[in-house]
């Protein structure tokens, strides 16, 4: 039955074996192997942690604070974050235990996945989306079920396009906004009209805000601080994206106290605690970082109004995305698939984007470009997606 | 749009027009027209390098800081020593300054010998100035906002979702 597996592979669990690799690993070993590349391809800031915050981390090494927090991470760093979290998102966490710290908000999606599915139960994620995803609810023995977005409503999800796909064995909604891949928000009445469904049919609620500050045109809601909604959702954040501190690794989870302990019960026995010298300069991220992370969403909120009108000039149709850092323009009218319309880029200009279809259901006929890159780079980068264009059209 | 304008051009001040304007969303003939009346109201003084203490022609170059004391003057305050000593080319920065003594200017010069000189024959000598305190600069770290040593490059993954 087994004849056709080596011994090694027999011990590989069927979900995990059976897990989509990545559907781009060639795609990537191309970039990898070439120089001169401009890169778009990154879903991380180009700027370096404000210097502050790695002052705090090496302060931290240099005063020998190098064993084990509490499981929950350290007192200071989850009442700096109930605090932010109360002011700017305007829900109320009690930091003793009602919030959690993670290596990363993936971290803190795996635990709260895994606390909350059983096998054979439905999440839906709206796609296309953080590759991430529908992954993690596999291992977690869940059956992803995508709700796909489109370019036609701002990439928003439809509430009746959720509901639609609402089953008996429906337990959760995993949302994303502003998202990754495509740099869409939520309109508040269709948040709000997300939150009426899950009250509906009693469903849990995952929300990844990680690109929440990156909110160019409007301010950030979260359908945690709906009437009636603290009591069944997961607000996930973190502070890769806002601070530049990708490879800290630092995130949190908040939400009421039973389901925090139930995920501190994976935690701990999975991880322990968040690197202690991490969690100290996260917590000077939220003292004396503020400033600094204004400055770099300024920078890419220009950034964002150059390359994405620049697209638009050269004949790639993009949507104006109101947040994160990515612009997910269409390439359906050159004739080829995303991930065709890539290697040719790659290979003719040097310009690495990463092919829609990576984010799943919906992905298909659209690229994703990161422009949190240099200015510079990035007008290089216009002119040649622009050669690559012209050339296609001929 | 004078604010971001400002900022955009403190951090660097060769940006084209063309790119001013597309950085801030707005018209070319907007941010040229913004820039010519800050030149000419004096809202921005000048635009100037900042080059490393390696460049050609600065290696022998000799800066220092001075420390100066003064004795206001009845009318004019500090203003009138201060405006005096700041019309000498030699001196490149001069501030007045709260603490132990008043105005503290940066001076260069080709030589050291011509920095002492400059302190000795010029400077002391004002009417006002009660005493000097000179030191010279050995390395330079950050200027403007600018650190003068580079970190090593950092290699980044070049794709990652």
């Amino acid at each position: 039955m087994n004849g056709s597996k080596s011994v090694s592979e027999r011990f590989i669990a069927p979900h995990i074996a059976d897990l989509p690799p990545s559907g781009i690993r060639k795609f990537f070993d191309l970039v990898n192997a070439m120089d001169d590349v401009i890169s778009l391809g990154v879903g991380e800031p180009d700027f370096t942690t404000p210097w502050t915050i790695r002052e705090s981390g090496i302060y931290s090494l240099e005063h020998g604070h190098t064993s084990y927090t509490s499981n929950l991470g350290t007192p200071a760093l989850r009442r700096a974050i109930c605090d932010y979290v109360a002011r700017n998102y305007r829900c109320q966490y009690d930091p003793r235990g009602e919030c959690i710290v993670t290596v990363g908000v993936s971290e803190a999606v795996d635990l709260a996945l895994r606390m909350a599915i059983s096998p054979g139960d439905e999440v839906i994620y709206t796609a296309p989306s953080y590759v991430s995803y529908p992954a993690e609810i596999r291992m977690a023995h869940g059956v992803p079920v995508p709700v796909v977005t489109r370019a036609e409503n701002g990439f928003a999800v439809e509430p009746e396009d959720i509901a639609r796909a609402v089953t008996p064995r429906t337990r959760a909604i995993l949302l994303n906004f502003p998202c990754n891949p495509t740099g869409a928000v939520m309109p508040e009445a269709k948040l709000r009209e997300v939150a009426a469904l899950a009250e509906k049919h009693d469903l849990l609620v995952l929300t990844d805000e990680i690109y929440s500050e990156l909110n160019y045109d409007g301010d950030h809601v979260s359908i945690a601080a709906f009437p009636g909604m603290k009591e069944r959702t997961i607000f996930l954040h973190g502070f890769s994206k806002a601070f530049a501190m990708t490879g800290w690794r630092i995130g949190y989870a908040c939400a009421p106290a039973p389901m925090i302990r139930a995920m501190n019960k994976i935690h701990q026995y999975a991880i322990m605690c968040a690197p202690t010298a991490a969690q100290e300069g996260a917590l000077e991220a939220l003292r004396n970082g503020h400033a600094s992370m204004v400055d770099m969403r300024e920078s890419y909120r220009m950034r964002r109004d150059f390359f994405v009108g620049a697209l638009n000039e050269i004949g790639m149709e993009c949507l104006m995305p109101h947040g994160a850092f990515y612009a997910f323009p269409s390439v359906a009218k050159f004739g080829l698939s995303s991930e065709d319309f890539a290697e040719k880029l790659l290979q003719a200009e040097k310009v690495a984007v990463v092919p829609g279809n990576a984010f799943g259901p919906g992905g298909e006929g659209f690229v994703r470009c990161c422009y949190a890159t240099g200015l510079d780079d990035l007008k290089e980068a216009v002119v040649r997606i622009g050669r690559f264009v012209k050339s296609l059209k001929k | 749009m004078q604010v971001e304008l400002i900022s955009l051009l403190r951090a660097n001040a060769r940006m084209s027009v063309a790119e001013l304007a597309s950085r801030l969303g707005a018209a070319e003939a907007d941010v040229a027209a913004a820039l010519a009346d800050m030149e000419k109201s004096g809202i921005i003084r000048g635009y100037t390098a900042i080059v490393s203490d390696e460049a050609p022609g600065s290696e022998q170059r000799v800066k220092a800081l001075i420390e100066v004391k003064v004795t206001p003057n009845r009318d004019g305050g500090f203003d009138r020593v201060a405006r005096r000593i700041a019309k000498f080319p030699e001196v490149t920065d001069l501030c007045l300054l709260s603490g132990g003594y008043d105005l503290q200017l940066t001076v260069e010069g080709d030589s050291l010998q011509q920095v002492a000189n400059f302190v000795a024959a010029k400077l002391a000598t004002i009417d006002g100035v009660i005493s000097t305190s000179t030191g010279f600069q050995l390395k330079k770290y950050k200027e403007s906002g600018i650190i003068m040593q580079s970190d090593e490059e950092y290699e980044r993954l070049k794709v990652c979702l």
